[in-house]
């Protein structure tokens, strides 16, 4: 089983629509190329069962090791464990919806997708990737794609958020390259230096480092999943994006950071994390209810989407700041969840603004009378994000809140009511967004005359419902996934704690 | 020993471009009037050729009672120089064509890049200033090459007057040195400097002198103006060719006879850098001439190297030979579109850039991609580039330093990125028309993204460099 083939898959597509003519192929080509990674990807997650349950109990499967620039002791290093593969899962779903979306994007559409297709390798690769300079790597190659998708095919202060976006992300990887250099030279591996995270992982780095060097990762990481005070290029470049990006950007660029500081900062530094803790769980409490108070003052609907993910990511950081298992295999099916429902919401509502023009819930109304499947779709997601039974949001909000209930400490318990007591403001907004947009009277004749979801919209709707229907009706395959691999990062947060 | 060979050998690629001057005189002695395509082409084929050449019969010596030294790592460094000269040259094709002084512009360029080799290969500070002296010279003369323009006049006579300061600068502080120690060899003075106050101080001008030489901060000032007179070819030249080799001598010399002051210069360093970075960062922001604004981009890049340098390892000295190369290739690139697009349309504000996607994508890219490299935006080599330069800085255990560094490459990032979104964002209603591009140019614009792409992702190239290089 070769992972490189992740990359490779999007990137030779990405490739080959350069040389295609006409929105009809680029597209054609596209859902191709998305496809055979879709396929891929299940393909992997089959494989990935066959093994554990053949009993192979190793920490990532399907491991390949180059070595990349041997001076240096870099190596191109990959593997997964249930962690990334739920992530590699996640991705393959959105891009492959974020393509039916853009099914009829006919500006300049060699190069959307050409970028589309390119962010998507750059994510597969950091999901895939053992060795932090790859994972580096990848992490910066999506800051530039986002920058143009949303620079050149953006709607509204495009190009003011796309550069705030650009330069926080950016920052944040400035961040991160200093904590990534911080924990390398202070790796001893018979005289040499590492970037292999397996290595790293097996030898104790004094505390006094860890703590100098986790601030650095964990925000800079932090940056990519909107940590508070850290997430104001959030609204802006979600709002400004095309429904595609924004598709990405919220369903899986923000998972880059929870992910990182999950599998880097949290993994590699757990003395570190031990003593950060209460800051992660107060910046992520902030937040959630932050998050969700400014969500309901919104009237457009892209942002009210943007800030209920910075309210919703907050729950990823809080599961990882709360350090018990539960709360993190919570905050990695948050991660899951939330990706596969923002996805969906982005879609939707770029289906409704391609008909109405507008994005304002005042204008709209009554849609439902017209738009029978968007509106119903749009119903679906709203109700996932607050988090109703059935739908994967429930299965993650609860299982964050029982994991940061299991942390005895008295601040984390008042953390965790505060940021349990938020969901009552996420169905305010959510139930009065829908109600206004979807239900009620028909405001504007004009809406008579539009036409419900085309065949790839209803595709890409149905590709994402099913992912979080499947979660939220039968979360415990993917529970067993993220298992172990959290397992690890657990014993590890324990060893810590004993040699304190 | 058999002196005649080792004589022709260790200096073949000083003889290589000498035989290609004299070749060059002998045509423009000869003849009267002549074809300048055949010219160009020849002179095309004859660097390409003496790219070629540098590549094989590598050996390691001394010559001339340790004048003159060459070591795999020396001869490297020349092949990138040459490599960067041959670059230039093609794209200097479409300026070059009809202008009538074609030989003597090429015979000064050769002039200059014998001049850095002999720089380079300097084991010995007399012989570094003859080399650094040959070279400076008639590249005053290059930057007045557009005869009829005030302004490249203006740029030649603020070149050769901020050259002459600075080459008095360092032939003061030679001076002291070798009234203090007795000696100018290299690798005999490091046993000698045992910081007196007058050792520091002529240590203090040398620096200043080379300071000067790769415009770092507080040295700057002349940059931005003599960036902005010359023509394009010659700028690219100035920001490449020119800073390159004088940041190949000053490590070596840092390397050599000052290992014995390393806390010294480290501090130095660590100051110049920051400001380098800052200084460079802010103004590159302010700019609209597209040309200062690389002038600008090309003094932050430069704050960027002296942190390799300061790593002073094996992973240093490799990681700024490497850059050097890499900077060749991303500054060619963006100076080989900005040239072709002042050559034909004679715009050069990055508000003409405006909406250049539109009348010219293939030409966009290149631009685009050469700049992400500037900015070290993965997978461009220019991400690999920096990683290096930072991670050998870092090696020191100075993280404040690394810190600043990795802040100025988002602030960078902020006005690559504004060129990038005027190219490909910005409405305009009177864009750029479409360009031409004649085979020779593009081929120049070839060898730069192919550079780009694969320098970095192909470990090899860095690998190379490493196994040749030497830290302290």
């Amino acid at each position: 089983m070769s992972l490189t083939l992740l990359i490779l898959i999007p990137l030779l597509t990405a490739l080959s629509v350069l040389f295609c003519k006409g929105l009809k192929q680029v597209r054609t080509v596209s859902l191709i190329g998305t496809t055979l990674q879709l396929f891929f990807s299940l393909i992997i997650l089959f494989a990935y069962w066959k093994e554990r349950a053949a009993g192979n109990s190793s920490q990532f499967l399907f491991e390949s090791d180059y070595s990349w620039f041997e001076p240096l002791h870099i190596h191109y290093h990959i593997g997964i464990d249930g962690i990334s593969l739920s992530m590699i899962l996640l991705t393959a779903f959105v891009v492959i919806a974020g393509v039916l979306v853009s099914w009829t994007q006919e500006v300049l559409n060699k190069e959307f997708f050409f970028l589309l297709l390119f962010l998507s390798a750059g994510a597969y690769g950091y999901f895939i990737s053992l060795d932090l300079f790859t994972l580096f790597f990848f992490l910066e190659l999506a800051v530039i794609p986002k920058f143009m998708l949303i620079g050149i095919w953006g709607s509204g202060k495009k190009e003011y958020s796309a550069m705030k976006l650009a330069l926080m992300l950016m920052a944040g990887s400035a961040l991160v390259f200093v904590g990534l250099l911080g924990l390398y030279f202070n790796t001893n591996l018979n005289g040499a230096h590492s970037f292999d995270l397996i290595r790293i992982s097996q030898m104790h780095i004094d505390t006094s480092v860890q703590n100098v060097f986790f601030p650095f990762a964990f925000i800079g990481f932090g940056i990519f999943s909107a940590l508070f005070p850290f997430h104001t290029w959030v609204p802006d470049g979600h709002s400004s994006a095309p429904t595609a990006a924004s598709m990405f950007l919220a369903g899986i660029s923000m998972k880059l950071g929870g992910y990182g500081c999950l599998r880097v900062a949290t993994y590699l530094m757990p003395d570190a994390a031990h003593h950060y803790s209460p800051v992660i769980v107060l910046l992520s409490t902030i937040a959630i209810i932050y998050g969700a108070f400014v969500t309901m003052m919104q009237k457009d609907l892209k942002y009210i989407n943007a800030y209920s993910s910075v309210s919703h990511c907050g729950f990823v950081l809080l599961g990882i700041g709360m350090l018990t298992q539960t709360s993190i295999n919570g905050a990695v099916l948050q991660m899951v969840s939330h990706g596969l429902m923002t996805a969906l919401f982005f879609a939707v509502i770029g289906m409704i603004y391609s008909r109405t023009h507008t994005r304002l819930t005042k204008q709209l109304g009554g849609l439902l009378k017209v738009l029978p499947f968007i509106s119903t779709v749009f119903v679906i997601a709203g109700l996932c994000s607050l988090g109703l039974p059935g739908f994967s949001g429930f299965v993650a909000e609860v299982t964050v809140f029982v994991g940061s209930w299991e942390n005895p400490d008295l601040w984390y318990r008042l953390a965790t009511i505060l940021a349990c007591a938020s969901i009552v403001v996420t169905a305010v907004y959510i139930l009065r967004a829908a109600g206004t947009a979807v239900m009620g009277p028909i405001t504007n004749n004009h809406y008579n005359h539009i036409t419900d979801a085309a065949w790839n919209e209803r595709l890409a709707a149905g590709i994402l419902i099913t992912g979080i229907v499947v979660i939220g009706v039968a979360p415990f395959w993917l529970f067993h996934l993220i298992n172990p691999g959290t397992e690890y990062i657990i014993q590890h947060l324990g060893k810590a704690l004993a040699l304190k | 020993m058999n002196m005649g060979i080792d004589f022709l050998i260790l200096m073949k690629q000083e003889w290589a471009v000498i035989i290609i001057l004299f070749i060059l005189l002998f045509i423009k002695v000869s003849s009267k009037d002549q074809a300048n395509e055949y010219i160009l082409k020849l002179v095309n084929i004859l660097l390409l050729l003496n790219v070629i050449a540098g590549f094989f019969g590598l050996k390691d010596g001394v010559l001339f009672n340790e004048m003159f030294k060459t070591n795999h790592l020396i001869v490297t460094e020349k092949n990138i120089l040459s490599l960067g000269t041959y670059i230039i040259a093609l794209q200097s094709y479409p300026w070059l064509k009809n202008n009538k002084h074609i030989l003597e512009f090429y015979i000064l360029l050769l002039t200059t890049l014998l001049g850095m080799f002999f720089m380079i290969s300097a084991g010995n500070l007399l012989m570094f200033y003859l080399g650094l002296e040959l070279s400076s010279i008639p590249l005053a003369a290059l930057a007045n090459f557009d005869l009829e323009k005030r302004k490249s006049s203006e740029a030649a006579f603020k070149f050769i007057i901020s050259s002459a300061f600075s080459s008095g600068l360092l032939l003061l502080g030679i001076s002291l040195v070798y009234g203090t120690t007795g000696t100018l060899t290299l690798s005999a003075l490091s046993d000698h400097l045992y910081g007196s106050p007058l050792q520091i101080f002529a240590f203090i001008l040398l620096i200043s002198g080379f300071g000067f030489k790769i415009s770092a901060v507080p040295f700057h000032l002349w940059t931005a103006d003599v960036y902005e007179g010359s023509p394009v070819t010659v700028t690219s030249y100035l920001s490449v060719i020119s800073k390159g080799s004088v940041i190949f001598v000053f490590m070596t010399v840092l390397y050599t006879a000052f290992k014995s002051y390393i806390i010294t210069w480290y501090n130095i360093l660590f100051v110049l850098s920051v400001l380098t970075m800052v200084v460079g960062n802010l103004f590159a922001i302010r700019q609209n001439n597209i040309k200062r604004f690389l002038a600008f981009s090309s003094i932050a890049q430069v704050g960027f190297i002296l942190i390799g340098i300061t790593g002073s390892s094996q992973a240093g000295s490799a990681s700024v030979v490497y850059f050097v190369l890499i900077y060749t290739f991303s500054n060619l690139g963006a100076f080989g579109v900005v040239g072709l697009v002042s050559a034909i349309s004679g715009r050069e504000n990055i508000d003409d850039y405006k909406a250049f996607y539109k009348t010219n994508p293939v030409l966009s890219w290149v631009l685009a991609i050469s700049l992400f490299s500037l900015a070290g935006i993965p997978p461009t080599a220019g991400f690999f580039g920096k990683f290096f330069l930072l991670m050998a800085g870092a090696g020191q255990g100075n993280y404040i330093l690394i810190t600043i560094a990795a802040l100025n490459m988002v602030v960078s990032l902020y006005y690559y990125l504004k060129v990038v979104k005027a190219i490909f964002m910005d409405p305009n209603e009177n864009p750029v028309k479409k360009l031409i591009v004649t085979p020779s140019p593009k081929l120049a614009l070839f060898i730069c993204v192919t550079g780009i792409v694969l320098t970095g992702i192909i470990s090899y190239v860095y690998e190379y460099i490493y196994s040749m290089s030497i830290g302290i």
